[in-house]
């Protein structure tokens, strides 16, 4: 029988760990800690856990790697995974390779807190849509239509006949949030990168929810309904609630980062 | 072997050396062909000058005894050739007749004595073996030297003819078939005219010698001082520009080819050391980004730990007033540090601005606030001269308090510890549109684009244009700065003027009909130049008139102009424009030389450009212009 703690706090830097425990100790959510992917890895033998932050880049094990074997040694516990701003590219393979969800280093502890919050909430919509009976199914389980390509479970993009790219953010990341206060959107022409936050979803709680941009681009058109509507997105998050089109700067290159959907369940 | 050597001599002489001898090897020539000639031509006339009067004398001698040979007074001819042939310039008067005997002479002794057929006086005519009875003026002098070292002697024969008074006469002494009589033969000495002839020769020779020495000296000294001495620096300057001393420059003495030259070689070297600066800049901006990847790698851990334990605190201190105004600030600064690290990976990584509405006057306002209190401690007051009425710019707020902020603490840190002031004033800029409009699409009525990079004239990409000028054809080149009137024509230089403009790849005329320039009267283009229409323009040389009107219509430029000045030590000349280079620190060890190319990149990164002014002592201001409509 394994042990079932809440968290597992994976980093080289004991200042990250400890910071990470005391602030989520405070919401009473109970914390291990190890200092390195293989150490992390033989962990999960002997426990369980609700939720894995690890670091991406560590000496031996780095956070790729440990996606990877966690994946093959058949653990389903989400992972966030923690980076620096420099290595935004990586934490953006590393959501095509199974992270559920990705937090730039330094962070606050609310931008902390609000991410843990948002994977474990929406590792439990995950499984409720896997076990839901088919006849059943809650509308979050919308699956991400086919010739869309998706940044982990938080947002996608969906290239048009024209060249632009329609993006928005994922059906399980805003229904994770739910309830939502507002968007805040950037404006038309403004430019944003693929990985860096583009827009916000601010939950009744005040908690901050920062929308990963799937493609980097230059904002051409804001779906004004949405900013007005969060509840649009909310309910119809792959067509009606589309939040920006893209004049996009570097396409190629980044579909290859992002996960085809297959129109399966994200 | 020895060729060889000769070869090697020459070519290891300087070009002036070599041109002062060709010159002075023409001249020595010249000089001497010239020389040689006038002293020929001297001695000749000088001897036909004693010949004529030899000639005149004999003539003049044989008309007078004439009459005493046919009335034979002996005794009168004999005193009359005595007389005459005892003048000093005449060495000797005699009379042969037919069988070579000497009847009448200057001299007594001779008097009687045969003459040898061979000797000097006899030769000309009795040197064919049979005499001649015909002896043309020209033939009856000749010079002769009598005996070795002695002075040369000219002789004149003048045969005395049979006349019918000879034969009529009542001595009857001569028959009339003989045709000679006698000669008169006249000898004068030369001594004198060979004085002459030597002193012009000497005379001739001193004065060539001299125009020899005369025009090499001043060849060679205008040769050096044209030629010679500006080659030499010209490789002078090329040595030190190959030893890296990029900065050199030739004095630009004249318009000549060589000032041109000199001219030119200080463009290139300029323009070189310009794309250096670039390169040494973007190689630099290189391992600053590599620096900065590393350095924001190492710095993101422990400022997660600041941030994290600050933001903690304000969340679970909130019943402690107190401590809540100092962790915001903690909080709030910790996650400016967050934005610098990100900021200086955009910047490593060249990644556009965050841009929105920014109200620049606010974002000084709010720097300042940040940094007063550590400015009041170094004894430097602020003072804000900013205009209210200043439109928002497109700009990173962060990024430009960044900027301020950095500007303050360098001020700061050139006023020192006695104190000073530092002005921060904004203001709007117009600039009309000819000195900033740039044209950087051109379209053909079929939509061909008209913009080649291939030729930039000023660095620019230029507009090129089909032209047809005098039966020629060719392209045309404008500069894509409107107004500036920079154009290339590859016409044949003597041809009229374009007066046809077509596009380069379908044709079609860009003639603009019926418009003939304002400005000259010539023909006129015209292309469309998106966003501001058509632009109008005149090809001929040195007119050079354009009309955007479009742009013109637009009017004025806006920038926001915002400047930093300080009252503190100032910036020597020559490291002003090293001061944007990645680790240039004035600092020593206090900076790291990153913030003004940081700045730059910022201020670059959002269209706009900095400058910097200084005076040693006095202070330096940096002046930064943001474009309002970016």
């Amino acid at each position: 029988m394994k042990a079932q703690m809440d968290i597992l706090v994976i980093d080289d830097e004991p200042v990250i760990t400890r910071a990470v425990q005391k602030v989520c100790a405070a919401e009473g959510l109970s914390v291990d800690i190890e200092e390195g992917g293989a150490a992390g890895l033989s962990r999960l033998k002997s426990a369980s856990y609700r939720l894995i932050i690890c670091d991406l880049m560590m000496p031996g094990v780095g956070g790729g790697e440990f996606l990877a074997e966690a994946a093959r040694m058949g653990v389903r516990t989400p992972v966030i995974i923690a980076t620096g701003y420099a290595t935004l590219e990586n934490a953006v393979i590393s959501l095509s390779h199974g992270a559920i969800d990705f937090i730039p280093k330094p962070f606050t502890a609310e931008e902390l807190l609000a991410a843990v919050r948002r994977a474990i909430s929406c590792d439990r919509l995950k499984q409720e849509c896997e076990t839901a009976p088919p006849g059943a199914l809650p509308p979050s389980c919308a699956p991400c239509p086919p010739l869309y390509y998706r940044l982990g479970s938080l947002s996608w993009a969906k290239v048009e006949s024209e060249g632009s790219v329609v993006v928005g953010a994922g059906g399980l990341f805003l229904e994770a949030i739910e309830p939502i206060k507002t968007i805040e959107l950037m404006k038309p022409g403004e430019e944003t990168l693929q990985g860096a936050p583009c827009a916000a979803a601010i939950s009744a709680a005040g908690d901050r929810h920062p929308v990963l941009c799937p493609i980097s681009g230059r904002i051409a058109e804001v779906n004004t309904r949405a900013a007005a509507d969060p509840a649009l997105s909310v309910k119809d998050p792959y067509l009606e609630g589309w939040l920006y089109r893209l004049l996009p700067t570097n396409l190629q290159a980044e579909l290859g980062h992002l996960t085809a959907s297959g129109g399966g369940t994200p | 072997m020895k060729e060889n050597w000769l070869k090697n001599i020459w070519l290891s002489t300087g070009t002036g050396f070599k041109l002062t001898l060709v010159v002075c090897a023409t001249a020595l020539l010249t000089i001497s062909i010239f020389a040689y000639v006038n002293i020929r031509t001297h001695s000749a006339s000088l001897l036909a000058e004693v010949e004529r009067h030899a000639n005149q004398l004999s003539e003049s001698v044989r008309l007078s005894t004439e009459y005493d040979m046919l009335l034979n007074h002996r005794e009168r001819l004999h005193e009359s050739i005595r007389r005459v042939g005892n003048q000093r310039s005449i060495q000797r008067i005699r009379v042969m007749n037919k069988t070579g005997m000497i009847i009448y002479s200057s001299d007594a002794a001779e008097i009687g004595r045969m003459v040898d057929q061979k000797g000097e006086s006899c030769y000309m005519c009795h040197a064919a073996g049979r005499p001649l009875e015909r002896l043309e003026i020209k033939d009856r002098t000749r010079v002769y030297r009598p005996g070795p070292g002695a002075s040369r002697i000219l002789g004149t024969i003048t045969p005395i003819y049979n006349a019918p008074s000879c034969w009529t006469a009542a001595c009857h002494a001569h028959p009339k078939e003989k045709v000679v009589l006698g000669v008169l033969d006249v000898t004068m000495p030369l001594a004198e005219v060979d004085k002459d002839i030597r002193r012009g020769q000497l005379e001739i020779a001193v004065f060539a010698l001299s125009a020899i020495l005369a025009l090499s000296l001043i060849t060679g000294f205008f040769v050096r001082r044209l030629v010679a001495a500006p080659v030499a620096e010209l490789v002078e300057a090329t040595r030190r520009i190959a030893g890296g001393e990029l900065g050199h420059t030739i004095p630009e003495r004249a318009d000549d080819e060589l000032g041109l030259l000199a001219k030119s070689f200080n463009n290139m070297t300029h323009k070189l050391s310009e794309a250096r600066l670039q390169l040494v800049q973007s190689d630099k901006l290189a391992s600053l980004g590599r620096l900065a990847a590393g350095v924001a790698h190492e710095i993101n851990n422990p400022l997660t730990g600041v941030l994290t334990y600050s933001s903690f605190l304000l969340k679970h201190t909130q019943d402690r007033p107190d401590l809540q105004e100092d962790l915001k600030i903690i909080v709030r600064e910790a996650i400016r540090s967050r934005e610098i690290v990100k900021s200086l990976l955009d910047f490593a990584r060249q990644s556009v601005p965050r841009k929105a509405e920014a109200d620049i006057n606010s974002i000084i306002g709010h720097t300042e606030a940040v940094i007063n209190s550590q400015l009041a401690l170094n004894k430097v007051k602020v003072v804000r001269e900013l205009d209210p009425s200043l439109p928002k710019v497109k700009a990173d707020a962060s990024q430009l308090e960044q900027v301020f902020m950095n500007l303050f603490v360098n001020a700061a840190d050139a006023i020192g510890p006695a104190g000073g002031v530092i002005t921060v004033s904004s203001s709007v800029l117009k600039l009309p549109p000819s000195a900033v409009a740039q044209v950087r699409k051109a379209l053909c009525p079929k939509r061909h684009s008209l913009i080649d990079a291939g030729t930039p004239i000023a660095g620019k990409p230029s507009v090129r244009l089909k032209v047809t000028g005098g039966g020629a054809e060719g392209f045309l080149h404008l500069s894509a700065l409107y107004g500036a009137g920079g154009q290339l024509c590859n016409l044949p230089s003597g041809a009229a003027g374009p007066d046809k403009f077509a596009c380069p790849e379908c044709g079609t005329s860009l003639n603009n009909k019926g418009v003939p320039c304002p400005a000259c009267g010539g023909p006129t283009y015209a292309f469309e130049a998106p966003p501001w229409g058509l632009l109008e323009g005149c090809a001929v040389k040195g007119c050079g008139w354009q009309r955007w009107q479009g742009a013109d219509d637009a009017g004025h430029l806006e920038f926001v102009e915002l400047r930093v000045s300080d009252t503190g030590c100032g910036i020597e000349q020559e490291n002003l424009q090293k001061i944007f280079e990645p680790f240039y620190s004035t600092k020593g060890q206090k900076g790291t030389g990153l913030g003004l190319a940081v700045i730059w990149g910022i201020i670059d990164n959002h269209g706009g450009t900095i400058s910097v002014e200084s005076k040693v002592g006095a202070g330096t201001t940096f002046i930064i212009r943001l474009p309002v409509s970016a």
